[in-house]
């Protein structure tokens, strides 16, 4: 087992200035918020019929959710696979994506019409099974749950909870496996959910496959998260480069990324549809961009260059907005309901994902202050 | 490397899984939904239509919904909506001089629910609130179980189910075949109020052994035409006009309980081309497969389970030793 340090609080100030920045940001947030009970979704939104999916799903589901993937990702790794060297990592993951599909859940809720009757889905009088959307909301219903508990030992240990602590650790290895079989349940099925939309999502991109390129690149989104945040926070609170961690989380980004583009011109070439990749469009503009990103980190870490943490990080930034991209292609960019129907986001749903945004930063920062997350002194043990 | 071997069986598990179960869900895929025993219908006959809004009309007052603007006197909907169940929609080309043809000429079709056999928005809603009624084949919507998340109006080939965004009490919009009026032994105010017999109703089967009549006779014979519903005492005598080949809703998607006639062919009504297998079928045949009895997701979580509790054993979360 690798030596690591004891995760402990941070401690520091709360509010410092950035934070106020955030807060101003979840102020915006709530009072747009506040006109969009009152008056309804089309007050604030530029949702329509031909668009009723816009950013609120696209971004701060679909896409929230698979960023929100590096908890699952990282406790794969660290618990399923046995690499004792990630525990470090463990924690601070399980809190962004305990953050991100909070997220993820309220904006499905200020997203839909009838939120009042939001229980439905779990209602055996009302739960219609053949609905793809119905197991993605139990699913991510449930996986929010279990993050919750996949979490808590940071809050039994602040509070010095140990019989609890303990007991609770012996069950522990339940919910990291229930906490990696969800995700791949429903970020596969983030993509399924696009079939029943049959023709009007373009052939470039509906597939039978659909289950299985969301969740690779789900997977790549997810390392390629924690990459980033893990960058972030030690440049921030100025300790090393994880380069070991880093590293080999990035390593496993690059295979899944190869993946990717062969599982999809594969799948192209079955279909009888590869002529399409040269189509003059906007639509195949975004599919090589995609494929050129999602190809990057193979480029980027080839030979010695594997060990540059520049690199790393921009490979897996790459990996990410591979992700990014095609969620948002693939909703958006390839659906067509026909002529005469547009959307781009309005200014009250940008404001109200950015203010979500703001808001999970701000409970990061609060939580790695307050909560045992990160490592006490993690510099002295690596890089 | 002990480590990368296990990643590569887990991973390896996984996949093989989920591959698996989409291939064999290719192999058994869901069964084609058949046209109910009782089903209703319409047909819609464009060379009948003088586009004289009716109809339009008829609806909104059968349905009680509100006009799309702000005068009620003077109500003119360009396309279904929210608010509007039932257009009638004009292809116009040149001077528009001639009805029924496609260059100089002008055509009138009917744009609402076509109750399909397999609709995509019943496999899509999560939660009921779109059902296909098992004897009539009336695709219904019920707003006591709908939560208002829209997936039914983005999975709708035809773009029919509509929301109203403007609201905070929204609501989904969609033609339900004036169900409502059935149970009072009328039928549905479109082909109730249709002066030329354009918008009928009927029992599917009688519907498609008209069609079969109408296109079965030579453009420019005089034939009676039935008004309101097939098998009603109103009929009149007209003319057969020339019909394209095609008979929308026949094999779109799986087959629906409306039909179009038209004398020009459909692309030029705004009507899309769909292939005859319905999406909702090849999703359900994929969902199916993967979560077939839960078999696969249970597998797979006693191996995780499996290996979680081998390397978590006698740790605590943070991976060290007690």
């Amino acid at each position: 087992m690798t030596e690591h340090a004891a995760p402990a609080p941070l401690g520091g100030r709360l509010f410092t200035p950035f934070a106020r920045v955030l807060t101003a940001f979840v102020v915006i947030l709530v009072a747009i918020l506040a006109v969009r009970f009152v008056r309804g979704i089309g007050a604030v939104t530029n949702l329509n019929d031909g668009y009723p999916w816009g950013l609120w799903i696209a971004w701060d589901v679909v896409i929230g959710s698979a960023l929100g993937a590096s908890g699952f990702t990282v406790a794969f790794t660290a618990y399923i696979l046995n690499r004792g060297k990630y525990h470090p990592m463990v924690r601070p993951a399980l809190l962004t994506a305990l953050f991100g599909y909070m997220m993820a859940g309220a904006s499905v809720f200020f997203d839909i019409g009838r939120y009042w009757d939001f229980w439905h889905i779990f209602s055996p009088k009302y739960m219609q099974v053949n609905s793809v959307l119905f197991e993605v909301a139990l699913c991510i219903m449930s996986y929010t749950v279990v993050l919750a508990l996949e979490a808590s030992p940071m809050v039994f240990e602040r509070l010095g909870m140990k019989k609890l602590h303990a007991k609770f650790n012996k069950l522990l290895f339940v919910f990291v496996a229930i906490g990696v079989l969800l995700p791949t349940m429903h970020q596969s099925s983030l993509g399924s959910m696009l079939m029943v939309f049959g023709p009007q999502i373009d052939p470039l991109y509906q597939t039978k496959l659909l289950p299985v390129l969301f969740l690779t690149s789900t997977i790549g989104m997810g390392l390629a998260a924690v990459t980033v945040e893990g960058s972030l926070t030690s440049l921030a609170l100025g300790r090393a480069f994880e380069r070991d961690l880093i590293g080999g989380l990035v390593k496993i980004g690059r295979v899944l990324g190869l993946v990717f583009i062969v599982v999809r011109f594969g799948d192209l070439a079955w279909r009888g549809v590869l002529p399409l990749v040269v189509q003059p469009r906007l639509l195949t503009v975004m599919f090589w961009l995609e494929t050129a990103l999602f190809a990057a980190p193979l480029v980027l870490l080839a030979g010695r260059n594997v060990r540059r943490p520049s690199r790393m990080f921009v490979a897996a930034c790459s990996l990410a907005v591979a992700g990014i991209l095609y969620r948002i292609d693939a909703y958006l960019v390839a659906y067509n309901t026909g002529a005469g129907w547009t959307y781009f986001p309005s200014m009250g749903e940008l404001m109200v994902t950015i203010g979500l945004i703001a808001f999970e930063i701000l409970a990061f920062m609060i939580a790695i202050k307050v909560l045992p997350v990160l490592p006490a002194e993690r510099g002295k043990h690596h890089g | 490397m002990m480590d990368r071997r296990k990643a590569l069986t887990v991973i390896g598990a996984g996949c093989g899984a989920a591959v698996a179960s989409s291939c064999v869900g290719t192999a058994e895929a869901r069964a084609i939904k058949q046209m109910p025993p009782k089903a209703l219908g319409l047909l819609y006959d464009g060379t009948l239509c003088v586009g004289c809004n009716a109809c339009v009309s008829a609806c909104k007052q059968a349905n009680d919904m509100p006009p799309e603007g702000s005068n009620p006197l003077y109500d003119q909907p360009v396309d279904i909506s929210g608010k509007t169940l039932n257009v009638i929609k004009a292809y116009r080309s040149g001077m528009a001089t001639k009805k029924d043809q496609v260059v100089d000429g002008f055509a009138f079709t009917k744009m609402s629910c076509l109750h399909c056999l397999d609709p995509s928005c019943v496999s899509a809603c999560p939660v009921s609130a779109m059902t296909k009624d098992p004897q009539t084949g009336i695709v219904k919507y019920s707003v006591d179980a709908c939560i208002g998340c829209r997936y039914c109006v983005a999975a709708c080939p035809f773009g029919v189910p509509r929301f109203t965004y403007d609201t905070p009490d929204p609501k989904i919009s969609k033609c339900q075949l004036c169900q409502h009026r059935l149970v009072e032994g009328k039928y549905a105010a479109c082909a109730e109020v249709c002066p030329t017999g354009a918008t009928l109703f009927g029992p599917v089967e009688e519907l498609k052994k008209e069609i079969a009549r109408r296109k079965a006779l030579p453009p420019g014979t005089k034939t009676t035409f039935p008004r309101g519903r097939i098998g009603g005492n109103d009929q009149y005598e007209g003319t057969i006009g020339t019909y394209v080949e095609h008979v929308y809703g026949e094999r779109e998607i799986g087959g629906t309980q409306v039909l179009h006639l038209s004398g020009v062919p459909f692309e030029l009504l705004d009507k899309p081309a769909l292939p005859d297998v319905a999406p909702a079928r090849i999703s359900e045949s994929v969902q199916h497969a993967i979560y077939n009895k839960l078999i696969a997701p249970i597998g797979f979580l006693g191996v995780l389970g499996a290996l979680a509790w081998k390397h978590m054993r006698g740790k605590d979360e943070d991976g060290g030793e007690k």
